[in-house]
């Protein structure tokens, strides 16, 4: 049998499974701490509704994606008698990666990007703003769809979702603790209950802080994922990298108003929309050029390696 | 995709399944009589071609190896608007084996290097008294069949793919679902 040309990455599939279980770990050790603070003074059933409260949202977040986003980028979705060409092309990449076939949307928006999303491959939707059609040639085209069609094929929404559960509930902690402290205030046993109050606010806001770096490191770990997988499905290393560095270097002439509008819709972008000097590269959704180039170089080399 | 490589964001690549190829020829024969339908003696496989210099020497075996037979004419090889290769193979129109055969050999070459994941599919050519044209598609990643039959530059005979798939459906995996029934407008030697 034939070696296939597909390396593994385990270094990156390591890091990514130890980002992904301490996730996991922050989930279980917000509520046991919730619980724990609860249990002194009594009210443990309400952390159980805050956590089942904020599941359902993520669990939301989740189910209506594709609606969500379509909607908030002003998307809406193209027949293949209106944009011909896109829809050839995602029809021969899902035919080559096996999948079904994602509805497409066209975005009326100058600004070059592509993102994918929904909560299942059945119910994918892969959409791409007319700046990026006019920007990028077919194969970079291609390359771009490759990526975003890789994002469906690995659950990128659900996992990021998923991981992000222990932050939406700790947000909605932090985010409440306002109406929670006056409650507080109103009942009898005053200075017990205010201890506890603050203790839980604390915790949330930890929690918080370190699933924010986490998710985010997460999210560049499964862009790095997209690439590679989308790579291998065109076997052009070459379209995609040219395709980042046009929309990259695009992005920097782009006036920031536009930019900051579009910032909740990062994670499920192929580039970032703010890019560089103020955002560090901790809280980035999205890995660096140089890195993503870097990898891109390694597959042309094992698609380099001769025959034999 | 298995959940486990949806969860390491990692694509497992399908093996394409071939031994339906060999199929044809007895299908071939079906249409002839069921439909009126006469192999052409055209074939054509398609496939993307990676980047690189050790993928452009094992197509230019491929290509070797198919002109290698002195009988047949030679091997068309072009480029399509997307970006895939096509390799069009011709043979006398009786011969539905031997192109079987010559569809088949450029997959063990492409798979013998590595590049076995960028075939796309292969189809027979048919067409009938009233030069009505037909193309029997054949999907290597699904390994199922499905017909493909266009009249125009963006229009399709979609009775006569129906036809032809209620016709064949005894003899080969026809693909179930239409929406993967891909288009493949101006595909060389339909």
């Amino acid at each position: 049998m034939a070696r296939s040309r597909f390396v593994k990455d385990s270094g990156l599939t390591t890091r990514m499974t130890v980002v992904m279980f301490l996730l996991g770990l922050l989930f279980v050790v917000l509520m046991v701490a919730l619980m724990a603070i609860a249990g002194r003074v009594g009210g443990g059933g309400l952390v159980v509704v805050v956590g089942l409260v904020g599941l359902g949202l993520a669990f939301w977040q989740w189910w209506s994606s594709d609606k969500v986003a379509m909607r908030a980028m002003r998307a809406r979705e193209v027949s293949p008698e209106e944009a011909p060409e896109l829809h050839g092309m995602i029809d021969r990449l899902c035919a080559l990666a096996d999948m079904p076939k994602p509805r497409v949307g066209i975005a009326d928006m100058s600004m070059p990007n592509a993102f994918a999303t929904g909560r299942s491959p059945d119910h994918a939707v892969v959409c791409v703003t007319t700046g990026i059609l006019r920007t990028l040639d077919a194969e970079e085209l291609e390359a771009v769809l490759a990526h975003e069609l890789s994002h469906v094929a690995h659950r990128d929404v659900a996992v990021m979702t998923a991981a992000s559960s222990a932050g939406i509930i700790a947000g909605m902690l932090t985010n409440g603790a306002q109406y929670g402290g006056f409650a507080l205030g109103r009942s009898r046993n005053n200075q017990g209950a205010m201890a506890a109050f603050l203790l839980a606010l604390v915790v949330s806001v930890v929690v918080y802080a370190i699933s924010f770096f986490l998710t985010r490191l997460l999210s560049r770990y499964r862009e790095m994922c997209a690439d590679r997988s989308g790579v291998y499905l065109t076997m052009k290393p070459a379209a995609l990298a040219s395709a980042l560095q046009k929309i990259s270097g695009d992005m920097a002439r782009i006036p920031q108003k536009d930019l900051r509008a579009n910032a909740a819709m990062n994670a499920f972008f192929i580039a970032p929309a703010v890019s560089g000097i103020s955002w560090s590269q901790l809280t980035s959704t999205h890995p660096s050029l140089e890195q993503r180039l870097e990898q891109l170089a390694r597959i042309q080399a094992e698609l380099d390696r001769p025959v034999g | 995709m298995g959940f486990l490589d949806a969860i390491l964001g990692r694509r497992t690549p399908r093996p394409n399944r071939l031994d339906d190829l060999f199929h044809l020829p007895n299908a071939a024969i079906t249409l002839q009589t069921a439909a009126g339908l006469e192999p052409t003696g055209v074939g054509a496989v398609c496939y993307r071609g990676a980047a690189g210099a050790a993928f452009s020497r094992t197509q230019d075996e491929v290509v070797a190896l198919l002109d290698a037979d002195p009988q047949a004419p030679k091997v068309e090889r072009s480029l399509d608007s997307f970006g895939f290769t096509w390799l069009v193979v011709r043979r006398d129109p009786s011969d539905t084996s031997g192109l079987a055969t010559d569809l088949h050999a450029v997959n063990t070459i492409l798979g013998d290097a590595g590049f076995a994941d960028g075939l796309l599919c292969s189809h027979l050519g048919f067409a009938d008294a009233s030069g009505r044209r037909l193309g029997v598609v054949y999907l290597y990643k699904q390994g199922t069949f499905y017909p493909f039959a266009p009249t125009g530059e963006q229009a399709r005979d979609t009775l006569l793919e129906l036809s032809v798939r209620d016709h064949l459906a005894g003899e080969l995996p026809m693909e179930k679902d239409t929406s993967r029934w891909l288009a493949i407008w101006g595909a060389p030697g339909l």
